[in-house]
């Protein structure tokens, strides 16, 4: 069973390339993935992310509820719309989902998780949710649209009522907000200012149609995946899973451990793996010619690793990847690529903010 | 449909092959396979005065997606090589049938180039892809 999502007729209708993402049929490019990218890092480029899980946790008891069930903690959040990035843990300390929670009040709660594992994850927050004075509500009515880069919100703000307008004024990153029919949120995943927006599905290709004719250009999710990489954050399925502690997947700022008689799903195992160590998540950076790719092996004094993501860069001119590796590695490591090993350079894992390199 | 020049001959592993005159063919990949392959990034040609094999993996061509090899479907002397891929690899993608052309052959054995498949014969090898 293929599902499609309320944009799939305006992807054809651009003449989108397109694949099967997770039971998806999703577009991977309009014709030139870089481009795309491009559009992003100077302009304003736009992404369907409709298939993503939006889901609703309220009630009395919705902040224990995800107190219990995130190992970051939405205790933080005391600001009317403010958004936290979190892992889902099971009790091994391995990753079920990394999802972004918005934060209405303590008894309304909104979380986006990912498409490729939404039966588990629906399973996983129903299973957790036993005990808790709390309701699970799917929003499959909703489609979402991702406007991203330097002048995405001043276009995507053509579209907006005077009213949405106001809502959004000097809203600061990671926040949402509920404005007359949008849901208007200053996230994403590709290290560009821009908006996530949830529009009602009746609405969603004319909202796509008034993005384009703003002179946003539409994004597959071939961009999609370069721009999240040079950005460094993190996929799901890729760079972590659930044989994977967030401690190995550079997910450690995302674990709140105070207080300490906090619990949450998988904090014995995490306290024992923070004990024992754990493998690190890095950057790779590569000049010469050649790509870094997912899977290739990767040598260094401490041990073996793998890398978990690598691409092309198209800001950067040159290969970048993230690694999972044995802790305390040095400046360099080597991967195997094409059958010789290459000499890579060692990152923190992010490469490309705002249009720029960070290296 | 993918455009297939007829003009041309095709291996079956995606290159196409022009005679150029004087036993010197020009080799590139077809626009089928750069469309598979996606935007590119880097190309990796040989050098000018290699001795290849029909059959050999004499070039990488590098996309977004993966790293691909180019064989030579023509036995001989490598006696060019498209340095303008160097700097930009993107003419594969845009003209893989002109400037997007990667190495020419001095081949040893004219009876490779009427052996390799013709318009109509790679469109059949696509169709049961």
């Amino acid at each position: 069973m293929t599902s499609t999502t309320a944009l799939h007729a305006k992807h054809l209708e651009a003449g989108a390339k397109m694949v099967d993402f997770f039971g998806w049929d999703m577009p991977i490019n309009y014709g030139s993935q870089i481009e795309e990218h491009h559009a992003v890092r100077q302009d304003a480029g736009m992404f369907d992310v409709s298939h993503m899980t939006i889901v609703d946790a309220t009630g009395p008891q919705a902040k224990a509820y995800l107190q219990y069930l995130l190992a970051n903690d939405v205790a933080k959040l005391k600001e009317k719309g403010k958004a936290l990035y979190s892992g889902m843990l099971n009790e091994e300390g391995g990753v079920v989902d990394d999802l972004i929670v918005y934060h209405f009040d303590e008894t309304n709660y909104r979380l986006v998780v990912n498409s490729a594992t939404r039966e588990k994850d629906m399973n996983w927050l129903r299973s957790k949710a036993e005990g808790f004075d709390v309701t699970i509500t799917e929003r499959p009515e909703f489609a979402m649209i991702a406007v991203q880069g330097p002048n995405a919100k001043e276009k995507a703000a053509t579209l907006f009522s005077a009213a949405q307008k106001e809502a959004v004024a000097g809203m600061k990153p990671f926040f949402g907000v509920q404005a007359e029919d949008l849901f208007i949120a200053t996230t994403g995943y590709t290290g560009e200012a821009g908006y996530e927006i949830m529009v009602p599905e009746a609405q969603a290709a004319s909202f796509w149609q008034g993005l384009l004719d703003a002179g946003v250009k539409p994004c597959g999710l071939g961009a999609r995946d370069t721009l999240r990489l040079e950005a460094g954050m993190n996929l799901y399925g890729q760079d972590m899973d659930e044989t994977v502690s967030p401690l190995a997947a550079n997910m450690g700022w995302t674990i709140t451990w105070e207080p300490a008689d906090r619990d949450f799903v998988g904090r014995k195992a995490l306290e024992a793996q923070r004990e024992a160590g754990t493998d690190k998540l890095i950057g790779l950076v590569m000049t010469e010619k050649g790509v870094l790719r997912h899977g290739q092996k990767v040598k260094t004094e401490n041990g073996e690793g793998v890398i978990t993501s690598g691409t092309f860069s198209p800001t950067l001119g040159h290969a970048i990847g993230m690694a999972r590796v044995p802790a305390g590695v040095g400046e360099t490591v080597e991967v195997e690529m094409r059958k010789k090993w290459v000499t890579v350079k060692v990152v923190k894992p992010s490469f490309v903010r705002n249009g720029k390199s960070v290296l | 449909m993918s455009n297939i020049p007829n003009e041309l001959r095709y291996a079956a592993s995606h290159e196409w092959v022009r005679p150029e005159g004087d036993g010197v063919y020009t080799v590139g990949i077809s626009e089928h396979a750069q469309d598979l392959l996606g935007d590119m990034v880097f190309v990796e040609l040989p050098d000018v005065g290699d001795e290849v094999s029909a059959g050999d993996d004499v070039a990488v061509a590098e996309s977004v997606k993966a790293a691909s090899d180019v064989y030579t479907p023509i036995t001989g002397e490598v006696v060019a090589v498209n340095e303008e891929l160097e700097d930009s690899p993107e003419l594969v993608n845009s003209d893989p049938y002109g400037d997007g052309w990667m190495f020419k052959i001095k081949a040893s054995d004219a009876s490779e180039f009427d052996a390799l498949l013709d318009a109509e014969g790679y469109e059949n090898t696509l169709e049961d892809e």
